[in-house]
């Protein structure tokens, strides 16, 4: 039971992870309608930024310094990237961001190197939750943090997309840019906002998620799929959706990994002699945890079928 | 108002320039290797034969039905798979089958699974399929690390291309020379060429520019868009598997790489770089492409960074890509106001060169503290001997960065209000000719 809860926990705190970037992404994304391949990229840069602030001044200083370099790099790679391209359409941005993911894991090479950097965890934080261990579970107070640091981050926007001003002019901006523009607003520059405030996001869950994982070129790489597919089963442009798949997809993973269940031992404990010489015995004998870097995708394919549109989502493209 | 039916009947029994320029293709196929006939020359050919390929299927999917896919490689290289498996089968003596026809296996490998993940991809457009296309990539690259017996883990698959029946009975062509592998793939390359173009004039490569164009016409008129993409996309697997089954013949090695994430961005780079609006860009693209990932990453290890920056540039300025910039160039020539450019185009090239060259030192010099800490603080760059320890060397490369930033910028500015003015030019008198 206790490793039970546990997992669990590590399965919310890793969805909560998701869900920071999905986040992020959601809102570029529905707002100027421009999918930012580029996400996971700005999280990894999160991390190393966090990393090089942390070596001179510490990790909480990193924790507020490093999301708002990136939301600086964010809005000037708006500013002088994205808007010349906007008049191309949504292809070109696309293809723009893609460009840009690939520069930003060339540059992170040429400045930290291609190993990854000891960015650790504070030493505050190192070390198991002391009430959770009274009940036999083991649970790392860093990833607890990391799950206080998402919420607190989940009830931030939520609050400044209701109850503020520039909140309201972004959720106008998102379905009649021009009904808005016309009212006096400056759209370009709340596309800018909303873009590096995107970026923000990705780099504030890069510095929380980059030393509870390791700091390294690929981690870009790694994360940057799965968010896709968080999206893509949430349904495109649906904050809950993006939530609810999130943290489907962390519990997924984290229970995947240590399960030993396969085809082959379901078949055997129902009576059915399975072994080496039964055909498709590869693909029979494979564990949970042998597939769990499929699992999502998979995840992905049967939505598909089931309800292309994603769980909440209401937009076909 | 006269009506004009030239455009709509255009019925030439011969087309005099389409033959030119086919032949004229033909030619330097064969005739290249006279040329380039050193082993990596050689080498660097077939690689481009076998990119073309893979490019062009690319574009039937970008260019041609407006479909932006982040997993082409699944489709080249689970062809490449199933070609070196069938190759493996060959040398065993367990099928008899020519070797010269093994890209067909990759072919149909690839065209099957384009019937399968396509399906499921083609469900969506737009932004949507970009996504999944990226995530069934994912899928299959994770899956090929599960599966030891058939994708080898992570050394690969290999198999010996020469142990099969010689080419027609003739003794000599073994396919074991790298000569002959080159003609094997310039062959295939012509065919798909010719191919892939034809596509381009049947009523479904035209009802799939109507698709990418307007879906919702498409719709109206009866067409089912989802069934468009998804034969589009089974065609372009096909082809994508021929390349594959190509690579497997000249590499004769298929690993997990062939499958991942950085092929299927390769293509798309390729691809984009370009040009998907014509038929011919792709090709162009893929030539350049392999300049970059062959020869580029021989002389240094940031090669991806400048390919990165050249196609955000490319992206930014020209997302027609280089064949788009040629054709638009051509067309001032045609009007002759091409003089008037020529100062301004002669001063901007001059500082994008000079730009080049500063930001190419100063990456490198960085690249050289970074990744080659052991080889001390010497090293030399475009023949120029640099010691990273000490400040001669940044300030000289900072400080021409700078300036060729500056007088890139000015130059510009100049060049834009001059090329802008000679467009107008010519679409008014496009205009009032008509």
């Amino acid at each position: 039971m206790a490793a039970t809860i546990s997992q669990a926990l590590y399965g919310i705190s890793y969805g909560l992870l998701l869900f920071m970037l999905a986040a992020g992404l959601t809102l570029i994304f529905s707002m100027m309608g421009v999918l930012n391949f580029a996400h996971a990229s700005f999280y990894m840069l999160g991390a190393y930024v966090a990393y090089q602030i942390s070596t001179w001044i510490g990790f909480w200083a990193a924790l507020v310094l490093a999301p708002l370099v990136l939301f600086v790099l964010g809005a000037a790679v708006e500013r002088w990237g994205l808007r010349r391209v906007h008049k191309w359409g949504h292809v070109p941005e696309l293809l723009f961001t893609f460009g840009v993911s690939y520069i930003i894991v060339e540059l992170v090479q040429v400045i930290w190197g291609r190993a990854a950097v000891p960015y650790r965890v504070p030493p505050e934080l190192d070390g198991p939750v002391d009430w959770l261990q009274r009940f036999d579970i083991t649970f790392p107070e860093y990833r607890m943090f990391m799950m206080a640091v998402a919420i607190a981050m989940l009830v931030a926007i939520w609050l400044l997309l209701t109850r503020t001003r520039i909140g309201l002019v972004i959720q106008a901006a998102l379905t009649h840019p021009q009904q808005v523009e016309a009212l006096g607003h400056n759209v370009p520059r709340v596309f800018m906002l909303v873009f590096g405030g995107g970026c923000a996001l990705a780099g504030l869950a890069g510095v929380v998620g980059g030393n509870a994982f390791v700091t390294e070129p690929a981690m870009a790489g790694t994360v940057g799929a799965i968010v896709f597919v968080v999206i893509v089963v949430g349904g495109m442009g649906s904050l809950a959706g993006a939530f609810i798949a999130a943290l489907a997809i962390g519990l997924l993973e984290s229970f995947g990994k240590v399960s030993d269940w396969s085809f082959a031992k379901l078949a055997n404990a129902l009576g059915l002699a399975v072994d080496a010489a039964t055909p498709g015995y590869e693909v029979l004998r494979l564990t949970l945890a042998q597939v769990a870097p499929v699992l999502p995708y998979l995840v992905l394919v049967l939505i598909l079928i089931v309800r292309p549109k994603g769980l909440l989502g209401t937009r076909e493209d | 108002m006269k009506i004009d039916t030239s455009q709509s009947l255009d019925f030439k029994p011969l087309n005099f320039g389409r033959w030119v320029v086919w032949g004229f293709t033909a030619a330097l196929f064969m005739l290249l290797p006279a040329y380039f006939n050193k082993g990596f020359a050689l080498t660097l050919l077939s690689q481009m034969g076998i990119t073309i390929i893979f490019a062009l299927s690319y574009n039937m999917l970008l260019g041609q039905s407006g479909m932006l896919s982040f997993g082409h490689a699944v489709y080249s290289g689970l062809g490449a798979f199933f070609a070196i498996h069938a190759m493996r089968w060959i040398g065993a003596g367990t099928l008899a089958w020519p070797t010269s026809l093994l890209p067909l296996i990759g072919g149909a490998a690839g065209a099957v699974f384009g019937v399968i993940f396509g399906y499921l991809t083609t469900r969506r457009a737009g932004t949507p399929f970009a996504m999944i296309t990226l995530g069934i990539g994912e899928m299959v690259f994770a899956a090929s690390l599960m599966f030891p017996g058939f994708f080898g883990g992570e050394g690969g698959i290999t198999a010996d291309r020469a142990s099969g029946a010689p080419f027609l009975g003739v003794p000599a062509i073994t396919f074991g020379p790298q000569i002959q592998v080159y003609y094997l793939i310039a062959a295939w390359c012509f065919a798909c060429m010719i191919a892939m173009y034809a596509l381009t004039q049947t009523p479904l490569g035209r009802i799939a520019n109507a698709v990418r164009d307007n879906p919702e016409r498409a719709e109206f008129i009866g067409y089912n868009t989802q069934r468009v993409r998804w034969l589009m996309l089974i065609l372009s697997s096909f082809f994508a598997g021929v390349a594959g089954g190509l690579s497997a013949i000249n590499f004769e090695i298929v690993s997990a790489e062939n499958v991942s994430a950085i092929r299927s961005g390769g293509v798309l780079l390729a691809a984009f770089i370009g040009g998907v609006a014509f038929f011919f860009g792709p090709i162009l693209g893929a030539v350049v492409f392999i300049l970059f990932a062959v020869t580029l990453s021989e002389y240094t290890k940031a090669w991806q960074l400048y390919l990165g920056v050249f196609f955000v540039l490319l992206v930014m300025y020209a997302p027609g890509g280089l064949s788009s910039l040629i054709l638009m160039n051509l067309r001032v020539m045609k009007f002759r106001k091409f003089a008037r450019l020529r100062d301004s185009y002669f001063g901007l090239l001059m500082a994008a060169l000079a730009l080049t060259f500063g930001t190419v030192l100063l990456i490198e010099l960085m690249y050289h503290v970074t990744l080659n800490v052991g080889q001390g603080p010497e090293v030399r760059l475009f023949g120029l001997p640099f010691d990273t320890t000490r400040a001669p060397g940044w300030v000289f490369a900072g400080s021409l960065l700078a300036a060729a930033a500056v007088a890139f910028e000015f130059y510009r500015r100049g060049f834009k209000r001059q090329w802008d003015a000679v467009q107008v030019e010519i679409e008014d008198s496009i205009r009032d000719n008509a």
